[in-house]
């Protein structure tokens, strides 16, 4: 489990976060929604450590993970897997030397495992057999998919997903999002996801966590969203002429 | 302003030079850098030091219009300034060019697309994977470099002044023969140390902290190469003054 505590964080003067709490249990699937600007990438970059917060604090399973040292960070960190917006994956490198990259950084396992260990885990998100290709070979769904791959290959407690569907088609969009929900079920992990797709946001929101203008908002489920009386919300979640005229009519 | 940004490049050698996460793995990436940086400068680099060193010859001797002043004296002073300057310099703003701008772009490229990001979640020292075997070919390579580039020069020279009929080649090979000096190949591999250094570090810097995107990656570029060799001409002296 993650849990943040009372999140400050500015840039130049401009309060990007300001005060943002919450709890993201492990096994469920954590979203934390937004339009532009909100504030969803910075909370996230300031749970994994990658910015640091004016205050506030973020625990992992009970550790206090701002106020921790170089070297203690670095553990925490080994448990953690992120898919980032743009996949992130080394360019030269092949899509197995990138998933065998953290194996290759931090066990003594044989290459014979490590290679069983990556062909498991393109098994895992239907990529087996793409070992030798190049991320520039891949089109963006498979480099989404090779980022999840290489998310999990250290076995991961924790899984962070910045904007997973940004620039993929819808149906594309879908097998991610199932799959990063399989995941989340199977391994037990504390997934957080960010993203601002509303198809992301009803099929696979166990737990919603909406920030506007660096506030939260709402906090909820995909089967509340819906029925909520908060203006910047609904007009977030019903934006779309599709989302309006479905509730219009149930 | 000029301030914060050498903190900050205090601060990230500081982060650079931390225990390697897998010594194997590092040492791999070091052998991979020497090899782009040694390996794959060597041509330049033995075009232009033959080139430089026959061109010197000639203006060399086009200068030496006395008949007081034998022609030896023209492969001594080919000799000395190829030691002590030309080598070390030349090749040190050639290679500032050609390996510093590759390093500013390489590293700014991975920060706009978050690769650097990922090494850092990843748990890996991402200034101390991908800038210390930088380094180290900088401060291994670069001298090597210098070492041929100094052979290469006097070796042009000597070209230049048969094929010119400057200078006779026995003439030439008295003068680079007579009164040499070990201790100018000592100031020479210090300087090229030094050089080795900028060239890889302040790329990598300014590669580091990109923020933006293609744009700015080819501004820091830019901005690189030209803080790179302004810095080689600032230690060049410092480093001459020290020594000499």
């Amino acid at each position: 489990m993650i849990e943040i505590k009372d999140i400050y964080k500015s840039f130049s003067g401009n309060d990007v976060l300001q005060g943002i709490s919450g709890k993201f249990e492990e096994g469920v699937t954590n979203l934390i929604i937004g339009g532009s600007g909100s504030g969803k990438t910075t909370l996230l970059k300031c749970m994994v450590g990658l910015h640091q917060p004016d205050s506030g604090s973020v625990l992992y399973d009970g550790r206090d993970f701002t106020p921790m040292t170089y070297e203690q960070r670095i553990e925490v960190r080994k448990e953690i897997g992120m898919l980032f917006q743009g996949s992130a994956l080394f360019d030269s490198m092949t899509v197995e030397e990138n998933i065998m990259f953290p194996l290759n950084m931090f066990t003594d396992q044989s290459r014979k495992e490590k290679l069983e260990r990556v062909d498991f885990c393109l098994e895992r998100v239907n990529l087996a057999g793409k070992n030798k290709l190049f991320p520039a070979e891949l089109s963006g769904g498979m480099k989404k998919r090779v980022g999840i791959a290489r998310a999990i290959s250290m076995n991961p407690k924790y899984l962070f997903c910045d904007e997973p569907n940004s620039g993929l088609d819808p149906k594309t969009s879908i097998v991610i999002d199932e799959l990063i929900q399989e995941l989340t079920e199977e391994y037990k992990t504390t997934t957080i996801v960010v993203t601002h797709d509303m198809n992301s946001v009803m099929g696979i929101g166990d737990y919603i966590l909406f920030l506007h203008e660096g506030k939260k908002f709402w906090e909820g489920s995909n089967k509340e969203i819906a029925h909520t009386d908060i203006k910047e919300l609904n007009d977030f979640v019903f934006a779309s002429r599709f989302m309006k005229a479905a509730k219009d009519k149930f | 302003m000029n301030f914060t940004n050498f903190g900050r490049y205090i601060l990230l050698l500081k982060s650079v030079f931390r225990k390697p996460e897998k010594l194997k793995i590092y040492l791999k990436e070091i052998a991979k850098q020497m090899d782009y940086v040694g390996v794959g400068s060597l041509g330049l680099i033995a075009i232009i030091s033959t080139f430089i060193g026959a061109v010197m010859t000639l203006q060399i001797a086009f200068q030496l219009v006395s008949d007081f002043i034998p022609k030896t004296i023209i492969g001594s002073v080919n000799r000395d300034s190829s030691i002590l300057e030309l080598s070390p310099t030349i090749s040190a703003i050639v290679l500032a060019g050609k390996i510093g701008s590759a390093i500013s772009s390489e590293i700014g490229s991975m920060r706009v697309t978050e690769q650097i990001d990922a090494l850092e979640i990843m748990g890996i020292n991402a200034p101390g994977y991908l800038i210390l075997p930088k380094i180290i070919s900088g401060i291994t390579m670069v001298p090597m470099l210098v070492i041929i580039s100094m052979f290469l020069s006097i070796t042009g020279g000597y070209i230049g002044g048969s094929i010119s009929g400057a200078v006779t080649p026995a003439e030439y090979m008295q003068g680079i023969t007579t009164d040499f000096n070990p201790y100018t190949i000592v100031v020479a591999l210090v300087k090229a140390f030094v050089f080795g250094f900028i060239i890889t570090s302040v790329p990598a810097y300014e590669g580091f902290y990109v923020r933006g995107g293609a744009l700015e990656v080819s501004q820091a570029s830019t901005r690189a190469v030209v803080i790179s060799c302004i810095s080689i001409l600032v230690c060049d002296y410092l480093v001459t003054q020290l020594l000499l």
